[in-house]
């Protein structure tokens, strides 16, 4: 089985997110960059399944120099080599980051790509469909229990109001969803190793791509904070009942909520 | 329909789900200010019959892909009969909603079609020839006007975001022959909960986080039932296994929008606040009068939820009585 995790760094979750002087990009100096947890499940549900039998787990991510901290803790966690691909000046939207994960993919094996449901940080949710697309193999979003027999994979999936199963030939792209499993944490010995595990780097250029088809085709055209949830009122009274008959007649009167 | 707004409809069982009626509503107005017509395509097993309804949401003409191959969706027969679709009409937008199955949907059409994706948008604007979608970015940290060039521009609205307005349009039915082709995949199973008023669709939702103290949520369940609400969760009260992962509220889970959201023992983590934020009247009740839930919230009452909900719950029965 080779098994590549398609795995983006992102700013942690705690990040305080400012607008930049540009109006169109984020300040990024006191950040903290972590792996987007959704490829943590990612990268988890690859090494099950490797220890499950036998194969090679890949990481896959587009991104500067910096980028590689969050390669390196999957290959602490586990996983086997790594590449990255140097998007150099390049600014990709969602398609664009598809395109080039596609060429890279189809430069390497893979029985099974793992990507996660959305990246904290654009939340595009549209990587994993885009890819399997572009490479031309089927996709299922959202999965939270797979099981690979036969060279098939069937996938528990998650949908409104419940699950479906689906059952895909391999090659196939799956996303995750919490829930999958519960990502392992890198131990000392696996940092160590780790720092010896092979990472490729290759800028875009070297994937073939025509430039122009990467293009933008969405563009920030302005950042703004979302309105602003004014703290509104804490509900006073003696008793608690007191208090919820002031809330009640607030939802009912005020805010015409119930 | 050359150059109109496509609004890609959703169904299940025999009737559209709720995102659809949000979506063809947003895809009439967003045709009205761009001077066209809003057609509606309805794909799946045996939806003739109930397909003419999205007339009386502006739907000027309803395609209706109506096969035994659609009973189940698979992405690979959608986004071919969705292909075939626009090649032969060339819509200028694709509207459809940013649901679980839309969410897959629109990401693998954006690639067939090299077409701009706006994913999950809670606004969208038109000015002429040129749409501007809004949509939250890092778990709706800041809010991104995105412009999209080329043609069809794809837009997926977050459901609840977009209200259902009435707007009768022609509604002619017509039945399209595009060709679904045979999926790579196959349905087996499909395993739902009934009763359960679905989270990202609910007018109101009643989640308890670690103040819960442990599994029994009969308390917020009555409460929910007494305003046909849905039960979510922190992602502690998931972690301690007190809920299922479907119920998760936040950034690593889902993302609610409902008129009123009422969190019970929830401190108010940014991870939080990232599923529920953009809910319309926030209710939070807690103990602890420095919980940042407070801040955000519209309401509140500082208090143990295991008095305060019970009362609320009786109240509400009596006022709906
Ligand atoms: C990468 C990442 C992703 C995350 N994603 C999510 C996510 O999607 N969703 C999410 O919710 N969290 C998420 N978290 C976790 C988040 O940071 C918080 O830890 C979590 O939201 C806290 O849950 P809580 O408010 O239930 O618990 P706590 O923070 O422990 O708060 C419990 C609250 O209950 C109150 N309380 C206790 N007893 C009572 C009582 N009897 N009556 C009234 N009030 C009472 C307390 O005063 C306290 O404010 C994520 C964290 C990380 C790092
Ligand atoms: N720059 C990137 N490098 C590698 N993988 C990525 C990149 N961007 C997105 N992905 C993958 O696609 C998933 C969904 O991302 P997105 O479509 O941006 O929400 C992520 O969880 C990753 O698995």
């Amino acid at each position: 089985m080779e098994i590549v995790v398609l795995l983006k760094q992102v700013p942690s979750t705690e990040s305080l997110v400012e607008i930049a002087a540009d109006g169109v990009s984020i300040k990024t100096d006191d950040i903290k960059w972590v792996m987007n947890p959704y490829d943590e499940l990612a990268v988890e549900e690859a090494l099950k399944i490797r220890e499950s039998g036998e194969g090679q787990v890949t990481i896959l991510t587009i991104g500067p120099e910096k980028a590689v901290e969050a390669m390196r803790t999957a290959l602490a966690m586990g996983a086997d080599k790594g590449v990255r691909i140097d998007p150099g000046d390049l600014r990709l939207d969602g398609l664009g980051t598809a395109k080039v994960l596609a060429a890279a993919l189809k430069e390497m094996p893979y029985d099974l790509i793992i990507a996660g449901h959305r990246a904290v940080d654009d939340d595009n949710y549209q990587a994993g469909p885009a890819v399997a697309e572009l490479l031309g193999i089927p996709n299922i979003s959202m999965v939270i229990k797979q099981d690979i027999s036969d060279g098939k994979i069937q996938c528990h999936r998650t949908v409104e109001g419940g699950t479906v199963v689906i059952e895909s030939p391999l090659p196939a792209l799956i996303t995750t969803q919490r829930g999958l499993n519960e990502p392992r944490y890198a131990s000392l010995p696996g940092i160590m190793k780790a720092k010896k595990k092979p990472v490729d780097v290759k800028p875009i250029a070297d994937l073939g791509l025509d430039e122009n088809a990467l293009a933008g085709k969405t563009t920030i055209a302005a950042l703004t904070p979302p309105p602003e949830r004014k703290g509104g009122r804490v509900l006073d009274g003696d008793t608690a009942q007191d208090k919820v008959t002031a809330l009640v007649n607030a939802l009912r009167d005020e805010a015409k909520a119930i | 329909m050359s150059h109109g707004v496509l609004v890609v409809a959703e169904q299940a069982d025999g009737a559209f789900r709720k995102i659809t009626l949000e979506a063809m509503s947003e895809g009439k107005r967003l045709a009205s200010r761009m001077g066209c017509e809003a057609y509606a395509l309805v794909l799946g097993a045996g939806v003739a019959s109930f397909a003419g309804e999205l007339a009386k949401y502006g739907a000027d003409k309803i395609l209706v892909a109506d096969s035994p191959v659609l009973a189940d969706y698979l992405t690979d027969t959608y986004t071919n009969v969705i292909d075939e679709v626009v090649k032969a009409h060339s819509p200028r937008a694709i509207v459809l909603g940013a649901s679980s199955q839309g969410k897959d949907l629109s990401a693998r059409l954006s690639a067939r079609l090299d077409a701009p994706l706006a994913m999950d948008c809670v606004a969208v604007k038109a000015d002429g020839e040129n749409i501007v979608a809004t949509r939250p970015m890092y778990g709706g940290k800041v809010l991104a006007d995105v412009n999209l060039e080329g043609e069809p521009k794809i837009i997926a609205v977050r459901p609840k975001m977009m209200a259902v307005t009435e707007s009768p349009g022609a509604g002619v039915v017509e039945a399209v022959t595009a060709d679904p082709g045979r999926s790579a995949m196959k349905q087996i199973d499909r395993q739902l909960e009934t009763g359960k008023v679905e989270l990202t669709e609910a007018d109101v939702v009643v989640s308890g986080g670690r103040g819960m103290g442990g599994a029994d949520y009969t308390a917020l369940e009555q409460l929910a039932a007494s305003l046909e609400g849905a039960v979510g969760a922190s992602r502690s009260a998931v972690d301690e296994g007190w809920r299922s992962h479907a119920d998760q509220v936040g950034q690593t889970g889902k993302v609610v929008s409902p008129n009123l959201y009422i969190a019970c023992g929830i401190s108010g983590a940014i991870q939080h606040l990232a599923g529920m934020s953009s809910s319309k009247v926030i209710v939070a009740i807690n103990k602890d009068p420095e919980a940042p839930i407070f801040q955000k919230a519209d309401y509140g009452i500082v208090g143990d939820l295991f008095e305060i909900v019970p009362l609320l719950t009786e109240e509400i029965k009596r006022l709906k009585g």
